[in-house]
């Protein structure tokens, strides 16, 4: 879209407009395309698909929405509330320089199931309209690569439609009548003649049965190339080699696989393919109660589970605060909650610091270090919430449970002082000596290495403005110079009142990634610190209203709970609809997986860098497998 | 064979002192198993959460390596074990069985956690494989989600514990010595969904009933439709074994505590025979045991008569119950008759 001369004058005005004069304006822009979502309990405005890219580049361009957090389809197949089965994608927008979302609606119906793609106005709606497509089935004119990308190509149907039924399929949503309150358990391999988890269409040929998925994700690369059309300047003959890295590559962080193009060394083209992990997180999710989800949202970023714990509760919170019956958590429950997400930050950060060195090449020497560190959080959190993994420890409106005033963690001893000790002690000198020491460390021994700045400075290079544009979060947008923290661009839970900064760092290479990570432990340690005392003139307060804990009811609407995790933004788009008044189970579920979404712009990082940097690019990002598919 | 002690000692090995004048007897399958369970490599690969847990089992607090399994190898030409740790999607399946195929044998497959012993808490999902068990012969299953290291450990002994059982002398034990190699596990096909090819008979058979039938989709089971429980039936039930007590008591003048205490048990049973099922039939099923003073024979017989759920599942259950009943009335039947032929 061109611009006219006198909006860019208009330009720094619109850049300040709040959310709702943001929309009052959009629709003295576009009267014909826009309207307001009057849904109950829902927010921001339905844009005509016809022009919805028009509408897209000018928020964008011109109010400044420049960071496109989360795109997502919704399926309202049979939904009471609505006149009509469509479907619907969700953008959230925000601004870099902070602030609330401008969320967009486009409804498509779901015969034709098409809508424009928003990729040429941010790249970072790449992966995520693919998503889109492959579990939706919602076709986006103008993608450049409307390829599956968590299912395999061949798969039948778009399995996240609300009329598409798993092999296992036993009822709409728990609790399922077989098991509550009969509890009449029967095993799900019953339900299908084959015994195990398949189910085919009725048109499946027998006749042909290959696995097409390979030969659609190389069919882009060109392979069998000419040899004498490819002469570099010095006059030598060169085939391009395409490489497979994976899914089970010892580098790849996980089942990841990459399909890179090579000339010599060089990458001339890189393709990120996933979903050997997609566990349907969201299909579970859309089944499961509100409260079920809990434990699966640990298994996310399996890493820092109290991280995911926190984004989901958050979300469902937000639902909950339409209703008349809501408590917020209590400071108490809000401080524990700060506590164990920035521990979680420590852990999440050390480990991927390790992993990137692992990558580097200095195999596992550092990372012992660091999981020695984080077996001692680890043992905090199972003698706080009863597992070192997966926590499973916050609920709507607060905590499952307070601080242990005494440790007994006899089964993870390290000596014979854990077997018995104050808990407050073990947390305060965790957080005042051991953790601080072992960041110096890291610091003393990593941050002037020789080999550390060689191999890393200037490599996997991504530009602030292509960091927004990829949608990308966490520290890979902060070591580009984007200084976009979640705690503090919308703040949530306490952090307003605590004192700490935004690491940032400009260069946006691979060393500018490890400096972020490596300063917000720094700050992580700082916020901390500031949490002692608070815990400390909070004890004896109840620490979640049990009422709240574990009803079941959520109010319509719909919200978008978001929180700053070691990964980047960890985002769940809740939908409370179905039922007339308040919903036990939600309609949709998604996560929008920071993991997920920055591995956007890993093609464009490895782009005319060097093979052997590959994995050193990608364990920068620092992506977990359960979180990028899900 | 005439060998000196003398030319037994002199051997290109120095042998210590202490040891040159004995003699050690062991069997060629325990030097053998001895070898192979203390050099045990496993595959260095993982799949999900479990593997962080195998992460840290690997370092320094929990160290594997005391167990000679420290050498993790990321080929599996190298490999003697392959911990399945993580949930095994239908896409992963493939690459998966393909590298168990890759390994050479002697070879263990060890299931970490919940998802790779039966599916774990993502079995219901869509693209989630229940257990690496369907593909692959699984020597130890460790539970957890995640098992924590000692748990991994414990698994791992556990497989020392198998190898140390294994006898040179069993061809059972030791088929990697048999006549040939062994066939590969066929490696599954991503087509509409996955297909194992060791049911292509079963899915070609279901393909042609399907087509005949006409359905949308091959090899679904629908069970039963859940009917709505008839509120009448648990009426009858519970109305003859309120009645009968009268009369038995009658027939019996004492006071057979033993007697009265089976009969309660049998109603309580038929209660829950038909309470699940039952929802809106409290009242019927209430006056039961309060009212049941004596054996009852008609009630176990009226309650065997009860309709079918509509959930085979829960039939099964209201079989088990119901026979337990009857059982219970008979033995109560038996004692009030011998008590009233005594008396």
């Amino acid at each position: 879209m061109v611009m006219a001369q006198p909006e860019v004058m208009d330009a720094p005005d619109l850049r300040t407009l709040s959310v709702a004069e943001s929309i009052a304006h959009l629709k003295e822009k576009f009267p014909d395309a826009i309207s307001n979502d009057t849904r109950e309990g829902y927010s921001g405005v339905i844009v005509d698909k016809q022009k919805l890219v028009e509408v897209a580049q000018y928020v964008k361009e011109t109010l400044g929405y420049d960071y496109l957090s989360s795109a997502t389809a919704v399926d309202y197949l049979g939904e009471g509330n609505h006149s009509t089965d469509h479907l619907e994608m969700v953008y959230h927008t925000y601004r870099t320089t902070g602030g609330t979302a401008l969320v967009m609606k486009a409804q498509t119906d779901r015969e034709t199931a098409e809508l424009p793609s928003l990729v040429p106005v941010w790249r970072g709606a790449d992966f995520q309209e693919r998503e889109a497509w492959d579990l939706y089935g919602i076709k986006f004119a103008g993608h450049p690569n409307l390829q599956r990308i968590l299912m395999w190509e061949g798969f039948h149907g778009h399995p996240m439609r609300k009329d598409w039924k798993e092999a296992y399929y036993e009822e709409e949503t728990k609790p399922f009548g077989s098991r509550w309150p009969g509890g009449h358990v029967h095993r799900a391999e019953e339900k299908t003649i084959f015994g195990s988890n398949v189910k085919y269409p009725a048109d499946l040929d027998l006749g042909r049965l290959a696995d097409i998925s390979d030969d659609q994700l190389y069919q882009g690369f060109g392979m069998g190339v000419d040899t004498h059309q490819m002469i570099d300047h010095n006059g030598m003959e060169t085939d391009l080699l395409v490489v497979n890295m994976g899914p089970h590559h010892p580098s790849t962080h996980g089942v990841f696989r990459m399909v890179i193009k090579l000339d010599g060394e060089t990458i001339t083209q890189l393709e990120p393919v996933m979903g050997y992990l997609h566990r349907n997180h969201e299909k579970i999710g859309e089944r499961n109660t509100y409260l079920h989800n809990i434990p699966f949202t640990d298994r996310l970023d399996y890493i820092s589970s109290m991280g995911n714990n926190h984004g989901y509760v958050l979300a469902v919170e937000k639902l909950m605060a339409l209703g008349k019956k809501y408590e917020p958590p209590t400071y108490r429950a809000e401080v524990i909650r700060v506590l164990m997400v920035e521990l979680t930050r420590i852990v999440n950060h050390l480990w991927a610091i390790g992993f990137w060195m692992n990558d580097l090449g200095a195999f596992f020497t550092p990372v012992l270090y660091f999981i020695q560190e984080r077996e001692r959080i680890l043992d905090f959190f199972e003698a706080t919430a009863g597992s070192r993994m997966m926590c499973n420890y916050m609920r709507f409106g607060g905590v499952f449970q307070d601080i242990p005033e005494r440790m007994h963690s006899a089964m993870n001893l390290i000596n014979d002082r854990v077997r018995d000790t104050d808990s407050m002690k073990f947390l305060t000198e965790m957080i005042n000596e051991r953790i601080p020491r072992t960041i110096d460390e890291l610091d003393e021994y990593l941050t002037n290495s020789e080999i550390v700045k060689t191999r890393s400075i200037g490599v996997g290079y991504i530009s602030p403005e292509n960091a927004i544009n990829y949608s990308a979060a966490g520290p890979l947008l902060r070591g580009s110079g984007v200084a976009y923290d979640i705690r503090k661009a919308e703040p949530y839970s306490i952090y307003p009142e605590l004192d700490f900064d935004v690491a940032v760092e400009p260069a946006g290479d691979m060393y500018a990634r490890y400096l972020v990570r490596l300063n917000e432990m720094r700050e992580s340690v700082r916020i901390l610190k500031q949490l002692l005392p608070r815990l400390e003139y909070t004890k004896g307060q109840p620490v979640s209203d049990n009422n709240m804990a574990y009803s079941g009811k959520v109010p319509l609407g719909e919200s978008y709970g978001r929180v700053e995790n070691g990964k980047g933004e960890l985002g769940y788009y809740v939908v409370s609809a179905g039922d007339k008044k308040s919903t036990a189970n939600a309609w949709r579920y998604h996560v929008r997986a920071p993991s997920f979404i920055n591995l956007t712009p890993l093609g464009l990082m490895c782009q005319g860098g060097k093979v052997a940097d590959i994995v050193a690019i990608l364990g920068s990002i620092d992506i977990v497998l359960g979180e990028t598919d899900r | 064979m005439d060998l000196s002690l003398q030319q037994l000692n002199t051997t290109e090995f120095p042998i210590p002192t202490d040891l040159q004048d004995n003699v050690a007897i062991t069997s060629l399958s325990k030097i053998y198993n001895w070898g192979r369970r203390n050099s045990m490599w496993p595959m260095l690969f993982g799949l999900a959460c479990c593997a962080i847990e195998m992460i840290a089992t690997a370092s320094s607090r929990f160290d594997f390596s005391r167990f000679g399994m420290e050498v993790m190898r990321a080929t599996p030409r190298q490999a003697d074990l392959m911990i399945v740790s993580g949930t095994v999607t239908k896409k992963m399946v493939v690459p998966i069985v393909r590298l168990y195929n890759q390994m050479p044998e002697p070879k263990y497959v060890l299931a970490m956690g919940a998802c790779a012993s039966g599916g774990g808490p993502f079995k219901e999902g869509y693209n989630v494989v229940s257990g690496i068990d369907t593909y692959l012969p699984v020597d130890v299953y460790v539970p957890g989600c995640p098992p924590t290291p000692q748990a991994l450990l414990y698994g791992l002994i556990a497989l020392q514990r198998k190898i140390d059982g294994q006898s040179l002398a069993a061809v059972d034990d030791i088929p990697w010595y048999g006549v040939g190699a062994a066939d590969p596990t066929p490696v599954p096909i991503l087509g509409p969904d996955i297909i194992d090819p060791r049911q292509m008979d079963m899915i070609r058979r279901q393909a042609e009933e399907a087509a005949k039938k006409g359905s949308a989709s091959i090899g679904v089971r629908t069970l039963p439709a859940i009917k709505a429980a008839p509120v009448a039936v648990p009426a009858k039930v519970a109305k003859p074994a309120a009645a009968a007590p009268a009369k038995v008591a009658a027939a019996t003048p004492e006071d057979d505590k033993r007697a009265a205490a089976l009969a309660r048990k049998a109603a309580r049973a038929a209660k829950q025979g038909t309470a699940p099922a039952a929802g809106d039939a409290p009242v019927a099923v209430e006056e039961a045991p309060a009212e049941v003073a004596a054996p009852t024979p008609v009630a176990p017989a009226a309650a065997v008569e009860l309709p079918s759920s509509g959930k085979p599942w829960e039939e099964a259950e209201d079989i088990r119950e119901q026979r337990k009943a009857a059982a219970l009335a008979r033995k109560a039947q038996r004692a009030a008759k011998r008590d009233s032929s005594g008396g």
